[in-house]
């Protein structure tokens, strides 16, 4: 490998011996993929009649009004098949499994997103499928638990460490050092070593293209700002390659969790709680303590709640290319609920970290200023925690009666 | 240095006995306990792991080994003084085993400074390929200290020669794909792979991964020159105490 994703200080592979050959296998399969001219239609060919792209870009007439500023439009990323941005990069990585003649796939998932879209992605192509998913969020994303069985995934949870995402991760790598002549493992965020940042945003780069085109066509010019959520960065790298070269302000919101002063959160760029560090293969800003040892996070959105963070967002930050902002668990809570009423759109709890920041910049920009949002997920998924932080009385006696049905 | 302590002790005996422990776990006087045993029961170089969060090249029962060390609240600044004493205290060559983030947190230089001074041998960084170690190299290199490498059986010829190139004391043979602490066929194709790696070094050979008892140590024995006992010993120690673990490494040879 001669080239190893590096931006700037940020990148690199750092992966054990034995998993060299394979690292080498799939820089190789996916250079040929994207210097292949007919790869990128049949990626979007797939997308198109599988996961209805292109997506629209969603003109939000009511909070706009209610913000009293920029016009506000929303990134459709939520009706994707599988609810979220996750399939792009899933089908993406599907087709390079084709390519490469393997025959399992197995994949890390925090929110369930990933691994419902990587479930699904192996049902269609005829894989087989293992799923690592930490305890804790297996306890809070049981639909998606319940999902990925249906679609045949064998879900596997995780007990080690801190039991979320970053613990999944490292059981996808100890499967792989073992099963890599059959299998692929299907990163699911532009984190990890190269060429996963690259290629992950890569695949996830047509939401970009598709909202710049969208964009251009509705308001006949570029937005002023666009906001994206981050966990490993890879919907909000999406969006943002799309207006890279542009005056537009990329502005990416990361996990407030109970606020950046408890140091409850999982804000590696916006607080000053992270430092760099190597870790899961990849060199970046990681929330560690001052032996280097990873610290526990925490996000109501399961999808946000990791320690790391792509190393191409950790360079765009030092670039200040990307500015970066994060949003409380009840300030999320609340944009949701917002979001719900005035549009009849549910975004993910992930996504709606994107909209807390969007919401309160809006007003001071101008009515001739658009900005665009990536809801970057739907959220169906987060009912049990949703109901749970609005305290829904009627949802808690539907599952009481539920659990009664059960014991009887 | 490591390298000849290797090939003189390796005269006396037809294969060498190299242990794994994790500091700190489940205690420190633990720890020193353990290595006073082994050591005692004839075991020719070790491997001291500084635990971290996340050991991707682990298997189960090294990885919760780290989990509960750190639980504990071991801190690297007691491992470094812990070693050092130990260092002292025995004689036979002590090797640091870690993740990468420790050593570029705690600094190269500063970390191979402190491992000579202590009186270390060299290192095994699992996550650490020598492409993105230029800077380690530097530092291990200046403090005469030996950075292992290690082969695996996807390790290509091309790859074996060039970590030759890089690797000092000897190389760390991994016996098969997979992490620490699985089952291992010692088998033809085992041998196979060994000569590949005989052909490519002449450093001495380690083999690791898997080796549990006299049968596979005595398969390696004139295929490899130290055989590396990493998960089975914690699996003692966890189930049977320190005494069992002197027990084990005595019957191994
Ligand atoms: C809906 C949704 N949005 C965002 C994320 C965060 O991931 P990323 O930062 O890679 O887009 C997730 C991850 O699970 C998700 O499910």
């Amino acid at each position: 490998m001669n080239n190893r994703g590096y931006y700037d200080r940020f990148g690199g592979a750092f992966i054990p011996e034995i998993l060299v050959a394979t690292f080498d296998e799939l820089v190789t399969s996916f250079t040929e993929a994207k210097n292949d001219p007919g790869f990128w239609q049949s990626y979007q060919d797939i997308l198109a009649s599988y996961s209805c792209r292109p997506t629209p870009l969603t003109y939000a007439e009511n909070l706009t009004r209610y913000c009293g500023g920029a016009r506000v439009y929303i990134k459709r990323e939520d009706l994707n098949h599988t609810g979220a941005h996750k399939v792009n990069n899933v089908m993406g990585q599907g087709l390079l499994v084709k390519r490469m003649g393997k025959t399992r796939v197995i994949a890390e998932t925090g929110a369930g997103q990933h691994g419902v879209a990587t479930a699904t992605m192996a049902a269609k192509f005829g894989f087989t499928c293992t799923i690592y998913m930490g305890e804790v969020d297996v306890q809070r994303q049981r639909p998606n638990v319940f999902w990925m069985e249906r679609l045949g995934a064998e879900v596997i949870p995780v007990r080690d460490g801190t039991r979320i995402l970053k613990d999944a991760i490292n059981e996808a790598f100890r499967d792989w050092v073992r099963n890599m002549d059959t299998t692929h493992y299907v990163l699911g965020t532009a984190c990890g070593p190269h060429p996963f940042p690259e290629m992950v945003s890569y695949f996830q780069s047509i939401i970009g293209k598709e909202a710049r085109d969208q964009i251009l066509k509705i308001e006949g010019k570029l937005p002023r700002r666009v906001y994206a959520c981050v966990g490993g960065g890879s919907n909000a790298l999406g969006i943002f390659s799309g207006f890279m070269d542009d005056a537009v302000e990329l502005v990416g919101v990361e996990a407030g969790g109970k606020g950046l002063e408890t140091g409850r959160h999982a804000s590696r760029l916006c607080s000053t709680d992270g430092s760099v560090g190597v870790a899961q293969g990849y060199k970046t800003y990681f929330l560690q303590d001052d032996d280097g040892q990873m610290k526990e996070t925490h996000s109501v959105a399961a999808g946000l709640d990791y320690v790391g963070v792509s190393p191409i967002l950790a360079h765009l930050k030092e670039t200040g290319r990307v500015r970066f902002e994060s949003a409380t668990d009840r300030e999320v809570i609340d944009a949701l609920s917002l979001t719900i009423q005035k549009e009849g759109l549910i975004p993910a709890l992930e996504s709606a970290h994107a909209f807390v920041q969007a919401l309160k910049e809006a007003p001071a920009l101008s009515p001739t200023d658009a900005i665009i949002i990536n809801q970057s997920g739907r959220g169906d998924k987060d009912i049990f925690t949703v109901a749970d932080a609005f305290k829904d009385p009627k949802w808690q006696e539907f599952i009481k009666k539920k659990a009664e049905e059960y014991h009887a | 240095m490591l390298e000849s302590y290797i090939k003189t002790r390796r005269k006396e005996k037809r294969i060498l006995l190299m242990t794994h422990i994790v500091l700190g776990y489940p205690t420190f006087e633990d720890s020193a306990a353990l290595i006073d045993t082994m050591v005692n029961a004839g075991v020719d170089l070790m491997e001291l792991q500084i635990p971290f969060s996340e050991p991707i090249a682990d298997g189960p029962v090294i990885l919760h080994a780290n989990q509960k060390s750190l639980a504990t609240g071991t801190r690297i600044k007691e491992c470094m003084s812990f070693a050092r004493t130990i260092a002292r205290s025995f004689d036979i060559p002590f090797l640091f085993m870690s993740y990468y983030n420790i050593l570029f947190t705690y600094g190269l230089d500063q970390f191979a400074a402190k491992m000579a001074d202590y009186g270390l041998k060299g290192a095994i960084v699992p996550d650490l390929p020598p492409e993105e170690g230029k800077d380690y190299l530097i530092a291990m290199n200046k403090y005469r200290l030996a950075p292992i490498y290690i082969f695996s059986p996807t390790t290509p010829e091309n790859r074996m020669t060039y970590l030759h190139s890089v690797a000092k004391g000897f190389i760390y043979c991994v016996a098969r794909k997979g992490v620490t602490g699985e089952e291992t066929t010692f088998s033809n194709e085992l041998r196979d792979y060994l000569e590949r790696c005989r052909r490519a070094t002449d450093l001495p050979l380690a083999v690791g991964f898997g080796v549990k008892n006299k049968a596979d140590i005595d398969f390696l024995i004139d295929k490899a020159d130290i055989a590396v006992i990493g998960s089975e010993t914690i699996r003692i120690l966890d189930e049977e105490g320190v005494d069992a673990v002197g027990d084990f490494i005595k019957g191994l040879r």
